[in-house]
């Protein structure tokens, strides 16, 4: 008759706990911020979008605009990666912080705001995607680590939100986040004014996406913009290629470079000393010493 | 290769205040948002409408307080509308007092909670960081308020009127605003009492003057 072998040794089992802590001492190697920020961060990474994204509030809608490099610690993980993601018709969601968490989170709440427009017969508001957002990355503590910049029209008008990790939102007529952030934030902080025109708006817009492209090392490659007006929405993908690869300026030809003149010369030397050298290991061992002349 | 402050908390380092006077309460705070070292909102409302006639000011965690805020709005507004009345700022201090109680351990909020209702008129609840509840005539909460407890002390009178305490509490915000660092921006006012909830804002540049050197 088969039976279960009982444990040898009943209760708890805390091996994992000695193999957590050779992990954790094996992946020692991080920064000496990561060191300091918790014990736990020393653990590999997930990939991060070292980002630019912003958003900026015109008179009939809102501008969204991102850049598409993804990477991972030092390497660019994805050149020409989308940022800015559908959440419905009228509303678009740019998303920084850890790559896999953005496009989830942003998904997730879409399938939502679909079924709530499903069944309220109503278009969605840009209020009730900043509310489900939040809550949901609230109630993951920080976990979830994204950034968003979430922008829209409904039918009170243009709205601009950006919402934290930990699951904080802002509202204001500008945004920017992600890692590029400051370097965007200089350039609408400098320029920006209320009643700007769509134009304006997307110059802007653009100008600060460039801004983190050649000023931050974390944002890179294109820029992306989404403009969402009442009568529809434009998504321009790529917006600007800020990094054409260039043209080569001129061709080499290759081999080796022709002869043009040889002219041979004898080298006239007289003989001044002469020394033989044997083979020195069969030298030591007769005690002899090396002969020289 | 990330910048530090892109991965903390956002958090409200503060001054907040509210003041009791003849007729009410003024509450008041700066605008400033900071996570590590940067500014993420230089213009942040943390004066937040609980009800009509009562508001909380927020400090701590951003996220932490602003859940908490839409927890106790829900809370109040089922409230009203199974009492068929408006909550008392008794009542609301209370909701919030609970809420932070029973989560001390995963929050970090200190908040003060203020309004005017029918049966004690104007009244201001400190609730800091362990979830204690307390009425006082006055409170300051944040990080700023450490600077300007001794002038708080000195110059609060009990009833004052509308103005004089609206000058109160704009000059101690300001004072704030201008020797704590993760205080600054502009400086919001609520006036709360029985006709309502009437809101200004001082621009940076027309805070009270005080010693600059």
């Amino acid at each position: 008759m088969a039976m279960l072998e009982e444990p040898s040794c009943p209760g708890f089992v805390f091996d994992n706990v000695l193999r957590n802590q050779h992990l954790l001492a094996k992946c020692g190697g991080g920064s000496q911020a990561d060191a300091a920020a918790s014990s736990t961060s020393a653990l590999p990474r997930a990939k991060k979008t070292g980002t630019t994204i912003v958003g900026c509030v015109f008179n009939g809608g809102v501008v969204l605009g991102a850049d598409t490099r993804a990477t991972e610690g030092n390497i660019v993980a994805d050149k020409d990666c989308s940022k800015i993601h559908y959440i419905s018709d009228r509303i678009y969601c740019c998303g920084a912080g850890t790559a896999a968490d953005t496009e989830m989170v942003t998904r997730q709440i879409s399938a939502q705001i679909c079924l709530h427009r499903l069944s309220t017969g109503r278009l969605p508001r840009v209020i009730t995607a900043k509310q489900l957002l939040k809550d949901y990355l609230f109630r993951y503590q920080g976990y979830i680590g994204a950034a968003l910049v979430i922008g829209g029209v409904d039918y009170q008008g243009p709205h601009l939100y950006s919402v934290a990790p930990h699951g904080s939102v802002d509202c204001a007529p500008y945004i920017t986040m992600g890692s590029g952030s400051l370097a965007a934030m200089a350039v609408f902080e400098s320029r920006f004014k209320p009643d700007l025109d769509q134009g304006q708006a997307v110059q802007l817009v653009r100008d600060a996406i460039l801004a983190g492209i050649f000023n931050d090392l974390g944002s890179g490659s294109n820029v992306d913009v989404c403009i969402i007006r009442q009568d529809g929405v434009e998504y321009l993908r790529p917006y600007l290629r800020a990094n054409e690869k260039g043209q080569r300026a001129a061709v080499y030809r290759g081999g080796k470079p022709a002869v043009l003149r040889t002219d041979r010369r004898p080298v006239l030397a007289d003989i001044i000393s002469t020394r033989i050298i044997r083979d020195s290991g069969a030298a030591q061992a007769a005690g002899e010493t090396p002969m020289e002349t | 290769m990330l910048a530090d402050w892109t991965q903390q908390e956002v958090l409200t380092g503060t001054t907040i205040m509210a003041v009791e006077y003849n007729g009410g309460v003024v509450i008041g705070a700066d605008s400033r948002t900071s996570s590590g070292t940067y500014v993420t909102n230089r213009t942040q409302d943390k004066l937040t409408p609980l009800t009509e006639y009562i508001y909380c000011c927020r400090s701590g965690s951003a996220a932490d307080t602003q859940a908490i805020a839409d927890h106790v709005r829900y809370y109040l507004d089922f409230s009203r509308i199974s009492q068929g009345r408006e909550p008392t700022v008794r009542y609301a201090a209370h909701v919030m007092q609970s809420i932070l109680y029973n989560n001390r351990d995963n929050l970090s909020a200190a908040v003060i909670v203020a309004g005017w209702d029918e049966v004690n008129g104007g009244q201001v609840y400190c609730i800091p960081l362990g979830g204690l509840l307390v009425r006082q005539p006055m409170a300051a909460g944040g990080s700023g308020s450490t600077y300007i407890w001794g002038h708080l002390d000195a110059q609060f009178k009990p009833g004052m009127t509308d103005t004089e305490c609206q000058e109160f509490v704009a000059k101690s915000v300001s004072l704030a605003i201008k020797r704590d660092g993760s205080s600054g921006g502009v400086c919001r006012l609520a006036v709360i009492n029985r006709s309502g909830v009437q809101r200004r804002i001082i621009m940076h540049e027309d805070l009270p003057k005080s010693y600059d050197g």
